[in-house]
């Protein structure tokens, strides 16, 4: 995909005082390449174009938002060298909880008859504390127990997913206040992702927890030696991550005016896809939110153009296997790149 | 030059004669950036005996082993086994020519059986290509009759002691029909009675015709199993003498009788108070009642072998880690330090002996990797870096200490070994220290480099930091240090002043 842009990366080291090109560059270049190749395609299949239509674009942004406010967590997870597999599943545990107090008093089979009709905030604000806690979880494990994050969030990916399942015996969870629904509505999800992505964008690079949180995935050793107490810091960004994902749960109920067990599943993939289309290393040490946010919209435009191109929706998913695999050959490509300069 | 392959089939066909020499190395020589390890070596095993290497760390033993066990390939010189050069590609290719090697790190695979762990690769197999496990667990009991080894073929490596694992090594050496055997430090984990038995092994090899290259740091063991033993020194061949020719001060006189050249910049600055007082410090298993003062102004020098703990000393002091028991004072209060975090605060710093595991944050720039201590406790408000702050301090740093680099954008990991190290003692230097814990800190690095850091090393005594400095390098040791602190086996064994520190010295409760 960016080979070529890798290796003059590599080769511009002494390079005195000029300003970088930013790393995202080259993502947002891949952006527009592939939305350059649907555009083409459309005029050549279907007649008509692909990027002038704002209601396509309106959809294609909505659907991956919550996508977006769950990479956005999961990056600085990958940075620290970590993983977070249960997101998906956190969505899908926050969505059926928040939405459980979220109902209106006028639905007939309301799960909490004497809860009904609370403003949004408590929904709202019980979902950020259920991801919050699973966060916690994930965090505590890996840093106190030292199991690999890989199998601390694959539990949680498992009990979580099972927890939204007992929780109404799998039942949906419907009939939602207009206040609580809100949230879902218009281009609300898309400002909450954008919203979320500026705060920690902002807090990777100007603030002592973003300065950590590189160290750590930089070499934990070092970061341990120089004073950082990676065990607390790692509770917090798991926790962090947590947190996004049950917001990203609430949107996603709020969205569907429902909420189902089901809700979520494979989203943890997918934000992963994003943070490494977007350049986040799985190595750790490195990755920027603004990259998130371009490989965000990326799976967004494929997605999108596979189904403006009237792709089956089974070849969509074998392409999109595909892509998640080409990003982590160039991420790797691009360690061993640096290995040998 | 004859490849290894045509060497085993020149050797099977009887042509060649039966030399004097097992092994015969002359005029070696091999570099690494920056270091010549090895300069003009020359080396001779004889059949039947045992050889050991002597030598300072980093005098070159580990470089020459690592030669004739085909891990490295010399830049010159040659290496001839039974009398025929040969140029060895790979350790597998030094097995399969009969040299083998048993590392000081044992290489078994703990989850298979001894006996699956000294066939691997040459497993005895069914006539239907399955791995016959009978065959293999006769083969392996036979093989440990032989050498009086007791245990059982089909135990699984993880439930041995490091003593059985070590004679598992052994056997799997001897499996080969290995005409050289080389070990590296093979006691530095037994007790003695092991050691006895392993003796009684090499002994019995040794009657077999088989060379021994025997590397060790304890004088007692050569005097007991060698026949005879070469010194090395920076590099260097030093001489190769009979064992019952010597005493041990002969020894040490060859290890050290080095001309200390180089000029250091010690300058006789007035020492302070006690600022760091240890006492009885213990880590469980690893080194034991230690206890020194360290004065404002003060270098105390660390001196010890690989091994003696020296490092593990200053990690636990740090809280990288923390004591087992024992106590620290500072300034004359008893505090304990848990965590870097805490002996940070506690304004101490420890420039660590691995610049790459646990100094540099590779992948990032030099500014970060600069910073990140010190934004434990200022150029923060409300959790927000006041980066302008802290770079002009930072650029400042750089320039003090002379990094070479365009800019601090630079990733680290692009500088010099020496430029590196000078950027980990600004992240230190940043956070204000009064105790300065450096491990190392000019191994692997330039000339040039390693002088700054001495003069930046006296300078900082002078303003009156304690400065405590561990080093393999003697001349470093006695040049820069007001007293020397010597170090064996997880225990002090002595401290020198500045006026009574000599190389020899040193050694002597170096290497007791």
């Amino acid at each position: 995909m960016n080979t070529k842009i890798e290796a003059s990366a590599a080769t511009a080291v002494p390079s005195a005082s000029k300003r970088r090109i930013p790393p995202e560059f080259n993502i947002f270049l891949v952006l527009v390449g592939i939305a350059l190749v649907y555009e083409i395609l459309g005029w050549i299949f279907i007649g008509q174009s692909f990027l002038m239509n704002s209601q396509r674009l309106t959809i294609m942004i909505l659907q991956v938002a919550v996508i977006g406010i769950i990479a956005v967590g999961v990056t600085q997870v990958i940075i620290t060298g970590g993983i977070d597999l249960s997101s998906g599943s956190v969505v899908g545990v926050t969505a059926m909880i928040a939405a459980s107090v979220a109902q209106a008093s006028t639905w007939p089979r309301a799960l909490y008859p004497a809860l009904t009709d609370l403003p949004a905030i408590v929904p709202i604000g019980l979902g950020l504390c259920i991801g919050l806690l699973a966060g916690l979880i994930n965090g505590w494990l890996i840093a106190k127990t030292k199991i690999p994050p890989f199998i601390a969030t694959l539990g949680m990916m498992v009990s979580a997913r099972g927890l939204s399942k007992w929780y109404t015996k799998g039942q949906p969870v419907s009939g939602l206040t207009d206040q609580f629904n809100f949230i879902g509505t218009g281009i609300w999800p898309v400002i909450v992702f954008l919203a979320v992505a500026l705060i920690f964008h902002i807090a990777l690079r100007y603030t002592r927890y973003g300065k950590f949180t590189y160290a750590i995935g930089a070499n934990v050793q070092a970061a341990r030696v120089s004073g950082i107490n990676v065990e607390a810091h790692l509770i917090k960004v798991y926790a962090i991550a947590g947190m996004l994902a049950g917001l990203a749960g609430v949107v996603t109920a709020a969205r569907a005016q429902t909420a189902q067990a089901g809700m979520g599943v494979m989203y943890e993939l997918d934000a992963i896809a994003a943070t490494v289309i977007g350049g986040t290393s799985l190595a750790g040490g490195v990755g920027r939110i603004t990259g998130t946010v371009i490989g965000t919209v990326i799976l967004g435009v494929m997605t999108s153009g596979f189904t403006f191109l009237r792709v089956d929706a089974y070849y969509q998913e074998i392409v999109k296997g595909m892509i998640i695999v080409a990003a982590v050959v160039v991420d790797v490509y691009r360690q061993k790149k640096r290995k040998t300069v | 030059m004859v490849s290894p392959t045509t060497m085993a089939a020149v050797r099977a066909s009887g042509a060649v004669p039966k030399a004097e020499y097992l092994l015969a190395v002359e005029g070696v020589r091999k570099e690494f950036p920056g270091v010549v390890a090895l300069d003009d070596v020359s080396f001779r095993l004889k059949r039947g005996t045992v050889h050991a290497l002597m030598g300072e760390n980093g005098a070159g033993k580990s470089t020459l082993m690592k030669i004739l066990a085909g891990i490295y390939t010399p830049d010159k010189g040659e290496v001839k086994f039974k009398g025929v050069d040969i140029r060895l590609k790979s350790p597998l290719d030094a097995l399969e020519n009969g040299i083998a090697m048993i590392h000081q790190e044992l290489n078994l695979m703990p989850f298979m059986t001894v006996a699956e762990n000294i066939w691997i690769r040459r497993e005895p197999l069914t006539r239907l290509g399955f791995v016959d496990h009978g065959e293999m667990n006769r083969k392996t009991a036979d093989l440990f009759k032989r050498l009086n080894i007791a245990l059982d073929p089909q135990a699984e490596v993880r439930d041995l002691s490091i003593a059985n694992r070590q004679m598992v090594e052994i056997a799997k050496a001897v499996s080969y029909e290995s005409d050289v055997l080389i070990m590296d430090e093979p006691t530095s984990a037994l007790t003695e009675r092991e050691v006895a038995h392993l003796f009684t092994i090499i002994r019995d090899l040794r009657s077999q015709g088989i060379g021994i290259v025997y590397i060790t740091h304890k004088m007692n063991e050569l005097f007991e199993i060698a026949d005879e033993f070469s010194v090395f020194r920076d590099g260097k061949y030093i001489g190769t003498h009979a064992s019952t020719d010597v005493t041990r001060d002969d020894i040490i006189k060859m290890m050290v009788g080095r001309e200390i050249t180089q000029m250091f910049p010690k300058e006789e600055v007035p020492i302070g108070d006690v600022v760091l007082s240890v006492k009885d410090l213990c880590l469980k298993d690893v080194f034991h009642d230690v206890s020194f003062d360290v004065r404002a102004g003060e270098i105390l020098g660390v001196a010890g072998l690989v091994g003696s703990g020296r490092s593990n000393v200053a990690e636990t002091l740090f809280g990288v880690t923390p004591a087992s028991s024992g106590s620290i004072a500072i300034n004359g209060k008893s505090v304990t330090i848990g965590s870097p975090t805490e002996a940070i605060r506690n304004r101490m710093a420890f420039l660590t002996e691995d610049r790459k595991d646990t100094g540099c944050l590779l992948i990032l720039d030099i500014l970060e990797n600069m910073q990140i201590a010190v934004l434990q406790d200022k150029f923060v408000k409300m959790g927000f870096v006041d980066q302008k702050a802290v770079s002009a301090k930072c650029e400042e740093m750089a320039r003090k200490l002379r990094v070479k680099t365009p800019n601090l954008q630079e990733r680290i990991e692009n500088l010099s070994g020496g430029n590196q190290q000078k950027a980990l003692i600004g992240r230190w230097l940043l956070t204000n220290p009064r105790i300065l814990i450096l491990d190392e800190p000019t191994r692997g690095i330039d000339v040039g480099a390693k002088a700054e850091i001495h003069r930046l090393v006296t300078e900082l005594a002078r303003d009156g930091v304690a400065v405590i400095m561990i080093s393999s390098e003697m001349p470093e040791v006695l040049g820069m240090s007001d007293r020397v602190m010597v170090m064996h086996e997880g225990r002090v064994t002595g401290f020198l002043d500045r006026a009574e520190a000599t190389q020899v010295k040193v050694m002597e409760l170096a290497a007791q």
